[in-house]
């Protein structure tokens, strides 16, 4: 399937992109980070276990094990600091 | 219930406290107790001086996370109206970064419900700051006090 992902915020800076489409063959939250840690690099280094980082699906903040439906958009980011 | 005539907005504008207070008992004589809580951009951070500072959020996402604290704030308490406001961009010292204001018949439920909308929206809201200090800039990290804040309103 293919999944539109955002980017903000200090990750955006490391990763270097505010946003990306990728075609994705996983079910969870947990298999796309699996997949983008695979690239290595500051990939790997921010999203390694043990990081501070949020996921939202369709604007929603979710657990790892949480499933991605097809075309979802995802966003990846650090914890909050509003306010 | 959810109070009927919330507002919440972002925006790079200044927001006017006395004005936003006094739109919410406008025509209305039903509110006893209006809360209110303006947070502002500190000129200092973890020993740093701070120059500037400025406001990134998740367009969608971040009016989407303050409807739902509102809702769960409307859900617990008693709430006659409810405002927010977040400022994004960039910020200088004494700036106003965010209103939060809350309309009820008696003051322990204004009080509480803007204090639990706040805690909630250090912890839920996407907004990040990033800080201008002397010796550059940086993100600021987010506090675990800011998680135990945000906690102490799970208990039952």
């Amino acid at each position: 399937m293919n999944l539109r992902i955002l980017y903000f915020a200090r990750l955006r800076e490391r990763f270097g992109a505010a946003e990306e489409s990728i075609a994705f063959d996983g079910v969870s939250v947990a298999d796309l980070i699996a997949t983008l840690q695979a690239r290595g690099g500051v990939w790997a280094e921010e999203l390694a276990a043990g990081r501070a980082f949020r996921v939202a699906v369709n604007q929603d903040i979710v657990a790892l094990d949480a499933a991605i439906p097809d075309g979802a958009e995802v966003a990846i980011f650090p914890p909050v600091t509003g306010g | 219930m959810t109070p009927s005539p919330i507002k919440i907005r972002v925006q790079s504008e200044p927001f006017d406290l006395g004005a936003e207070v006094n739109a919410m008992s406008q025509g209305r004589t039903d509110i006893g107790a209006i809360a209110s809580f303006v947070g502002l951009a500190r000129d200092h951070n973890d020993g740093s001086g701070v120059s500037a500072m400025t406001l990134e959020h998740y367009p969608g996402m971040t009016e989407k996370a303050l409807a739902a604290l509102v809702d769960e704030a409307g859900a617990r308490w008693s709430l006659l109206d409810v405002t927010v406001i977040h400022r994004v961009g960039r910020l200088l010292p004494g700036d106003p970064i965010v209103l939060v204001a809350v309309a009820s018949s008696h003051r322990g439920e204004a009080f509480a419900a803007s204090e639990f909308i706040m805690d909630a929206l250090k912890t839920r809201a996407p907004f990040w700051k990033k800080e201008e200090t002397p010796e550059g800039e940086r993100w600021v990290e987010a506090r675990a006090s800011d998680d135990t804040a945000a906690e102490r309103w799970d208990a039952p």
